[in-house]
Formats: structure tokens, C-alpha cells, sequence
């Protein structure tokens, strides 16, 4: 299954047939576990990754590191939640250190990032203090090296 | 007039020409085509081996090392041999760093062989063992295997091969250019062979890390058979450093002592950047090795399947990176397959001659290439087996 997963990965628009040719595994078995997978919610959802900047469309990151008090009965979730729900909002983790929340937040501009800390996250009942770091450049991002490197070559044959 | 001699040696002269270098030329000037001809990873080194030779570089570690090798590495491949291939040596004595397995061959070899010992070499194999056995004054006999036991050499064939006068048996498993590996049954009995005759063995174990479902059998570790084994390493094909050139030896520490002595005239010792990057290969990389196999694995399947269908029968290698197709089907002999697939379709195979005259009938296919080269070249494979075979 770890291999399925693995596979799918790396490549999500694999079918049933090319997974289980390089598994060596009987194709209706291979459908079978992907269906299952997707039943579970193990698989959430076929994706494609996208280098926005070469397509010309302007995407701006912003890491926003949150300090909050966590409240009784609930820690931190309920913050989470709210914050969260925020269509802006790219990523959100719960982190040990010296804050506790790190959102990314997605955004046309610089402008639109700064105006969603300051009107809808800042203000957030038990949200202590924010400390926004604006992304330059993406080099990798989930694995993905976004810039363009020549590929090595080799010798057309050799023994 | 007096006679001029020639100025090249006569034992070079006759050496023949590779068949992979005629194709080789072929292939160049054919910049778009997908080569399947390829004896090396695609894959680049794992940056934790490419950064620690960096930081070899960056602490001016420029110089000679000892002639053996650095002393971390001996210990590292030590450890690496008794933890993959249960086989123990001393790093003193008993290991020897090499330039390559190719360097470790050419002097094993010399160091062994009296002019005119007889080698045996089971073909269809790499092309170096006859070539380098020749240049030792040695005297190469080929050993034809064949596709009924899926190129793995048989007790019997070595017997109807073996001379008056046989010294060395080189053993080469898994296989290049086949992808037969040797299961620890046959191994074992190849070497009591070996015992019987009283033979050194050459193991060629450079593709020992890439097996595929089974455990590599390591000729050194068959019983009794550590005295008369060398057995040959290297970081090229699993660890994917080809120009590195880094490989080993180990073996009984006469013979070791002997290699080391040539070693140390012909080369002085390996590459250092490379020793000390080595270290890190076999301290850290399981994972990334790990990885590879299984990409190659997969790859393995897709090729295999595919040649399967074109009717194209090939035996399941279990072991490096190659598939050994048998071409019957087309009527054509392997250079002329070779030769018009790469005309007509644009991709590169290796005619099985260049492995010895046993591999007549059959192409060398690497999928050391991206699956998606490999679908592609699949493809036009089948139209062009399609429109010879009909």
C-alpha cells in the first residue's frame, strides 16, 4: 500500500493498469486499494503541482508566526479552527518553540497579506502577538525544486 | 631494408575492437535518440556523497593517500562486507581500494596469472575480462551460457570448458549485460567446482546491492571458499558514483599484498575526494540506495512486460539494470536489430555480441533510463518489431 501511495505521489495521473506493472501486482487489485484509499481518506484529493511564476501569475507567500493563549478545555484548537477557516489561509501548524502557530497565508500582494494579519488574524480573541516574514523566492517547495538546473549527461553508450 | 616493427604491441593489435565503441559512434551522431545502451545510473550521486567531497575539497585533502586507501574507508567497506555479504575481511591485509572494479579486475589478474594460465569466463559478460586477462599474459577462455537456464553459468559448462592449465574462473553475478543474478545453491556449487579445480575466482560483485526480490549470494561467502575468492566491489552502479571511479577488493591477504604492489606502481592509490565521499556513501545511505532499487525495480517490470508482449521473450533478471531480450522472433542478427531499430526508430540497444559471440540472437536493453524514456522506447520497439516480424 506504502508503494501505491508512494507512487501516486509522485505522480498522480497514474492508472491502475501503469501502477500495477511497476508492482507487479494484478491491475484489478491495485483499483481495488486506490479505491479504498480514497474511501478513507487517505487519499484526499489528485493534485497538480504548478510553478505560478513561470506561468505569470502572481502569488505572494507570507509566513506569519502566531503567539496565543491556549484556552482551558480546548488548548488550541479552537483557535485553529477559526483561523483556519480563512480561504487565505495556505497552511497552518501547530509548532513548539518559541510561538505557537505558523500560518502561511497566500495572497495576490504584499498589501493583501498585511491587511489579513492586521484585520482578521491580529485581531483574533487570544492571539497574543504575529510576526509576518514575506517569501522571496521558492527553491523547493513539498519536495519540488522549483528552479530550472541543466541535467547532467552522460556518454550515449557505454559498456 | 630492415623490417619495421610496429609500434603498437602485437598482444594490443589483436585485441579486437569493442563492439560497443562502433555503436557507440553510431549513437553520437543521433543526438535525439533514446539510449537504452547505457551501463550507468541516471540517477546523479545522493548529495550527502557529492557534499562530503565538497567538504574533502574545501579542508585541502588534495594529496596521495595511502597506497591500500584512507583508513576510515578499509573500515567502512569492512563493516559494509559483513553486514551486506556476511563475509569478513581484514582491513589491513585484506582490503585493497581500487580505481573502479575495473582497476581491481586488470590487477587481480596480473597479479595472479603465469603467461599462458588459463581463465575461464563465462559469456555473454562485461567487456573487459578477456581483454584484461590477455594483457596479463593470460590465456581467456570464453564459457558460452545460455537462455534455457536464464545465462547462468552451469557446473557442466565450466567442465566441458576447463583446460589442462586453468588457473582463474571469473564470476560476474548479478550479470552485465544479461541481469542474471547466481542463487546461493548455484554459487555454491560453482565454487566447490572452483575447489575441485583448484581455481582462484574473480567475483565481479560491483551490481551485488541492485537484486530484485532475492538476496545477492556472494561468491566469497559459499563454504570453504573465502581462500580462493577475490571478490570485487564498487560504488558506481548502486551508490550511482561512476565517475567517482572508486571500487575494491578483498580477499586473502597473499594475493591482497600482491594486487596492492601492482596497484601501487600503476596508480599509486585511489582518487582521495572520492575515498573520503565514499565514507559517507556507505555510512549514510542506505535510504537513498534503498530508493534507487526500488525505481529501478519498477522500471525492471515495465521493461520486462513490454518486451514480453512485443514478443521480444525475455527471462526475468533479477539483478542490475539491464533486460537481455532474445530478438529470434525478428530473424535479424543482433547488429542488424541494433543497427535498424536505431535508424528507423531512433533508439539505442546493444547487440549481444559485444558480451561474447553467445550472445548472438539477443540485445542488451539498460533501464538505468526515466520510466518515461523507457514507455517511449517500448513503444517504438513494439512498431518496429511489428513491421519486421510482421
Amino acid at each position: 500500500m506504502e508503494e501505491i501511495l508512494q507512487l501516486l505521489n509522485e505522480d498522480a495521473r497514474l492508472s491502475a493498469k501503469q501502477i500495477a506493472e511497476r508492482l507487479g501486482r494484478p491491475e484489478a487489485e491495485i483499483r481495488e486499494a486506490v479505491a479504498r484509499l480514497e474511501k478513507d481518506r487517505v487519499i484526499r484529493r489528485y493534485r497538480t503541482v504548478i510553478d505560478w511564476e513561470k506561468a505569470g501569475v502572481e502569488h505572494v507567500f507570507g509566513f506569519i508566526e502566531v503567539r496565543c493563549s491556549p484556552q482551558r478545555g480546548v488548548g488550541f484548537d479552537a483557535v485553529a479552527e477559526r483561523i483556519m477557516e480563512f480561504s487565505e489561509v495556505h497552511s497552518l501548524y501547530l509548532m513548539s518553540g518559541a510561538y505557537d502557530f505558523l500560518v502561511v497565508v497566500q495572497g495576490k500582494t504584499m498589501r493583501d497579506i498585511a491587511y489579513f494579519v492586521a484585520e482578521k488574524l491580529a485581531p483574533l480573541d487570544h492571539v497574543v502577538s504575529t510576526a509576518t516574514h514575506f517569501v522571496l523566492r521558492r527553491y523547493k517547495v513539498d519536495g519540488d525544486v522549483m528552479v530550472d538546473r541543466t541535467e547532467a549527461k552522460r556518454l550515449p553508450v557505454t559498456p | 631494408m630492415a623490417q619495421t616493427r610496429s609500434r603498437v604491441a602485437q598482444r594490443v593489435n589483436n585485441l579486437p575492437q569493442s563492439g560497443i565503441r562502433r555503436f557507440f559512434e553510431l549513437v553520437e551522431k543521433m543526438p535525439d535518440a533514446i539510449s537504452l545502451g547505457i551501463g550507468e545510473p541516471d540517477f546523479i550521486t545522493p548529495w550527502r556523497v557529492r557534499e562530503a567531497g565538497i567538504y574533502s575539497l574545501e579542508r585541502g585533502h588534495t594529496h596521495y593517500t595511502p597506497n591500500r586507501g584512507t583508513r576510515p574507508l578499509l573500515e567502512e567497506i569492512a563493516r559494509y562486507l559483513e553486514r551486506r555479504l556476511g563475509v569478513s575481511y581484514d582491513p589491513e591485509t585484506e582490503i585493497l581500494v581500487t580505481v573502479g572494479g575495473s582497476e581491481a579486475i586488470d590487477i587481480a589478474l596480473r597479479a595472479v596469472l603465469e603467461p599462458g594460465d588459463g581463465v575461464l569466463i563465462p559469456q555473454p559478460c562485461f567487456v573487459s575480462y578477456l581483454p584484461c586477462a590477455v594483457l596479463a599474459g593470460g590465456k581467456a577462455i570464453a564459457v558460452p551460457t545460455s537462455v534455457e537456464h536464464d545465462f547462468q553459468v552451469q557446473v557442466s559448462d565450466l567442465e566441458r570448458a576447463w583446460e589442462e592449465g586453468t588457473r582463474v574462473l571469473v564470476l560476474s553475478y548479478p550479470s552485465n549485460p544479461t541481469g542474471a543474478i547466481m542463487p546461493r545453491a548455484g554459487m555454491d556449487a560453482l565454487m566447490r567446482f572452483a575447489a575441485d579445480r583448484d581455481l582462484l575466482v574473480i567475483s565481479d560483485e560491483v551490481y551485488a546491492e541492485l537484486t530484485y526480490g532475492g538476496e545477492h549470494a556472494s561468491a566469497a561467502a559459499a563454504p570453504g571458499a573465502r581462500e580462493r575468492t577475490i571478490l570485487v566491489g564498487g560504488f558506481s552502479k548502486a551508490w550511482a558514483m561512476t565517475g567517482w571511479r572508486l571500487g575494491f577488493a578483498a580477499g586473502p591477504a597473499d594475493i591482497l599484498a600482491a594486487m596492492l604492489k601492482v596497484h601501487s606502481y600503476a596508480v599509486m592509490c585511489s582518487p582521495t575526494t572520492a575515498q573520503e565521499a565514499a565514507v559517507e556513501a556507505l555510512r549514510g545511505c542506505d535510504d537513498e540506495v534503498a530508493q534507487m532499487r526500488r525505481e529501478y525495480n519498477q522500471r525492471r517490470r515495465v521493461i520486462v512486460n513490454r518486451l514480453n508482449d512485443m514478443g521480444l521473450d525475455c527471462f526475468q533478471p533479477g539483478g542490475a539494470f539491464y533486460a537481455f531480450p532474445s530478438i529470434a522472433r525478428t530473424g535479424l542478427s543482433s547488429e542488424e536489430f541494433a543497427q535498424r531499430l536505431l535508424e528507423e526508430e531512433q533508439v539505442a540497444v546493444i547487440p549481444g555480441t559485444a558480451f561474447g559471440a553467445c550472445g548472438e540472437g539477443f540485445v542488451r536493453c539498460s533501464y538505468a533510463t526515466a520510466m518515461s524514456l523507457i514507455e517511449e522506447a517500448m513503444a517504438r520497439t513494439a512498431s518496429f518489431v511489428k513491421r519486421v516480424a510482421g
